[in-house]
């Protein structure tokens, strides 16, 4: 692979990428894209950023080794990405705040959001608010009902939650009404994209922003552990926390990397998000990537027990990565990242959002495979307060 | 001579803009597009353009969205889209027709069967909205191989490089979108709008064609005094959706066009 320098100058990661929108985007897109390229020079600029995820969002958070769950699997070492200790409990804040600042610099007064779970929702309504923006967050229907609290959530933040009732009712449609939206008000508007997904800049910001989750970790195993580690694995939903941890290790070639995506009930079954591992490449929401779509090129609806992982495409870069081979991908089960949510909740005292459950479900297959000197980093992207009345539904259990 | 340049040729000798309606194919009914598309004409329409249904209409309004979501749920494929054009075709052979839609199904299909299969059905030109110019550069060379306009859009913030990128990929006419916006939204500044299509005009070439948010007869007359067509969509859309029968739909396209029509035949094109 050489010395890695994607996405190319006009945004593409081989076939992947590029910028696939209405005409009376390209020129926001182009803005936005010089924008960043300025803040990004600007030491200003970039103190700014830093400080904030310190102070705010209370970065770095820990590399933290789970012994007892090591010890229990019997083979390699596991160690926890905390972004579930991140300001508004997940990974999402990173870029969240990356792009508002980025908003606030090119003079934008108001941001808007898709959000599936409501993560990135949340997030974007915690920054809005600091930074005394107006906030508007489309969420599919689905999604609405099965993340009320994360509805509520953004609503005490002081943003505006509108559903969406076209398609699917789910992330896809919240991101087609999201992009509707920002070519309708582009001027005064700032579109803060939550995954690596998009047209060409959003994939290589997203990813920028969230790099500080790879370099800290990076850091810290060396530091715990005086080498780099022997696999990285995080859940594939647009690809935002995966690429985030990955990205700083792609030219440490000895490191795997595996991203997990939501295997529903089954890759057989059709009822899944995994278009890495069973879809093909196409276009949809401004880039080409691998998607889940039938032999017409109509989007297919999508099924994962986690409202973040319900995405039918993923951001271009993981499928470069794919292709070329320097990542890997599978999936897990509805099933298995239950099981994987219940055990962390009961071998290490964490909760883990059910998205992350999926990166640990296989970490849990692969772990007694390693010997005990390896290690394996996985990303744990979130936390699971949001997930609780879901599991509770699925026990019978009404909260 | 190319239908569409045949048309624009006519019509510029005719001193007026052209009526382009706007349906997507398969909606109200699968049994309705090809008697709607034969009405449309009957009733003065100068050309056809055919939405494409996707199921993740980006640029579209609620109509349109509604339509194509109502459309794939009947079953709607782009092999059936052509076949209807192809049947069209069977005792129409001067009214240019025009798909719009997106690139996926496109591209699922292959961009030189597509092309073929096109060419082979009498289809005119093509739009596809998500396509830049940047990205289009193949998929347009395939398409004019086969005799078939590739067809660009430019809106409100498009500036003078985008322009130039245009002029130099499109061919037939070029889409100017009169709004930031999507299909259905609210109204232009028509007087905004038509100044900075007369300096298109000069700039591109080629004719220019003025879509989005044109929903009555005042409107089309107004747009039509510095437009070389006026697209109505989602406006016919709408009409079309309410029709509980193909019957009901073809009087119901037949009523709505006629006084658009009008105001396109009784409205001089200035300065072209
Ligand atoms: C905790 C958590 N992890 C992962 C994801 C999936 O997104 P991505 O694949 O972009 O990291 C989400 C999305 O909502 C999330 O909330």
């Amino acid at each position: 692979m050489g010395t890695y320098a994607l996405p190319d100058a006009s945004g593409h990661y081989g076939p992947y990428g590029g910028r696939f929108v209405a005409e009376t985007l390209v020129p926001a897109l182009e803005e936005l894209e010089h924008a960043y390229q300025e803040a990004q020079r600007d030491p200003e600029f970039r103190a700014e950023l830093h400080s904030e995820l310190r102070q705010f969002v209370g970065r770095p958070n820990p590399l933290y080794h789970a012994g007892r769950l090591s010890r229990e699997l019997g083979g390699a070492q596991i160690y926890l990405k905390r972004e579930d200790l991140n300001h508004t409990g997940a990974h999402k804040i990173n870029n969240a705040v990356g792009q508002a600042l980025l908003a606030r610099r090119m003079g934008k007064k108001r941001v808007i959001a898709e959000t599936g779970a409501g993560q990135h929702g949340v997030a974007t309504a915690t920054v809005a608010t600091r930074y005394g923006m107006e906030c508007l967050v489309y969420m599919g229907e689905e999604d609405i009902q099965r993340q009320s609290s994360n509805v509520f959530r953004m609503r005490l933040l002081g943003a505006q939650v509108t559903a969406v009732s076209s398609g699917t009712r789910t992330l896809k449609d919240a991101l087609n009404e999201a992009l509707r939206d920002w070519v309708t008000n582009v001027e005064s508007t700032f579109y803060v994209i939550g995954t690596v997904a998009g047209p060409h800049p959003y994939p290589v910001m997203v990813r920028d922003f969230h790099r500080v989750i790879g370099d800290e970790a990076r850091a810290q195993c060396l530091e715990l552990t005086g080498r780099l580690p022997d696999c990285l694995i995080a859940c594939v939903g647009g690809g935002s926390n995966a690429i985030g941890l990955f990205y700083p290790f792609i030219e440490d070639r000895a490191v795997r990397m595996i991203g997990v995506e939501a295997g529903g009930l089954g890759l057989g079954t059709g009822q899944h998000a995994a278009p890495l591992t069973t879809g093909r490449p196409g276009v949809l929401h401004g880039n080409r990537t691998y998607l889940m779509e039938d032999e017409d090129g109509q989007i297919l609806p999508t099924h994962s027990i986690s409202a973040g992982l319900d995405y039918p495409g993923v951001g271009p870069e993981h499928a470069y990565l794919k292709d070329t081979g320097r990542a890997e991908y599978v999936a897990a089960t509805d099933e298995e990242a239950l099981a994987a949510f219940h055990r962390l909740c009961r071998t290490e005292g964490i909760i883990p959002a059910l998205e992350s459950a999926h990166a640990l479900a296989h970490a849990f297959r692969l772990a007694p495979t390693m010997r005990s000197d390896q290690t394996i980093i996985v990303n744990l992207s979130g936390r699971g307060d949001k997930d609780i009345h879901t599991v509770a539904a699925l026990e019978g259990i009404h909260l | 001579m190319s239908r569409l340049a045949g048309l624009f040729a006519q019509l510029r000798d005719a001193g007026r803009a052209a009526l382009i309606p706007f349906m997507t194919a398969g909606d109200p009914s699968l049994t309705a597009t090809v008697p709607l598309m034969h009405a449309l004409v009957a009733a003065g329409a100068d050309a056809i353009e055919l939405g494409m249904p996707f199921s993740d209409p980006m640029a579209d309004g609620p109509s349109i969205q509604r339509a194509s979501e109502r459309a794939l749920a009947r079953g709607v494929k782009l092999r059936m889209v052509l076949e209807w054009v192809r049947e069209f075709r069977t005792t129409n052979s001067h009214t240019p027709v025009i798909l719009m839609g997106y690139l996926n199904p496109v591209e699922a299909m292959g961009i030189t069967s597509f092309a073929e299969a096109a060419a082979t059905a009498g289809v005119d030109g093509v739009i596809l909205v998500d396509l830049t110019p940047e990205e289009g550069r193949g998929e347009a060379v395939v398409l004019r191989q086969q005799g078939i306009d590739p067809i660009f859009l430019l809106a409100p913030t498009s500036g003078p490089e985008r322009v130039a990128t245009v002029r130099s990929m499109g061919s037939g006419f070029v889409y100017y979108v009169s709004l930031r916006g999507i299909t259905g939204a609210a109204q232009a500044d028509w007087a905004e709008v038509l100044e900075r299509v007369q300096h298109l005009h000069r700039q591109l070439g080629l004719p220019v064609a003025i879509g989005f948010g044109i929903r009555d007869a005042a409107t089309v007359a107004r747009v039509a005094t510095g437009a070389d067509a006026v697209v109505v969509g989602s406006a016919l859309v709408d009409q079309l959706a309410a029709c509980a029968t193909d019957q009901d739909a073809i009087a119901a396209a037949t009523r709505f066009i006629e006084p658009l029509v009008q105001a396109v035949r009784s409205t001089e094109r200035r300065g072209a």
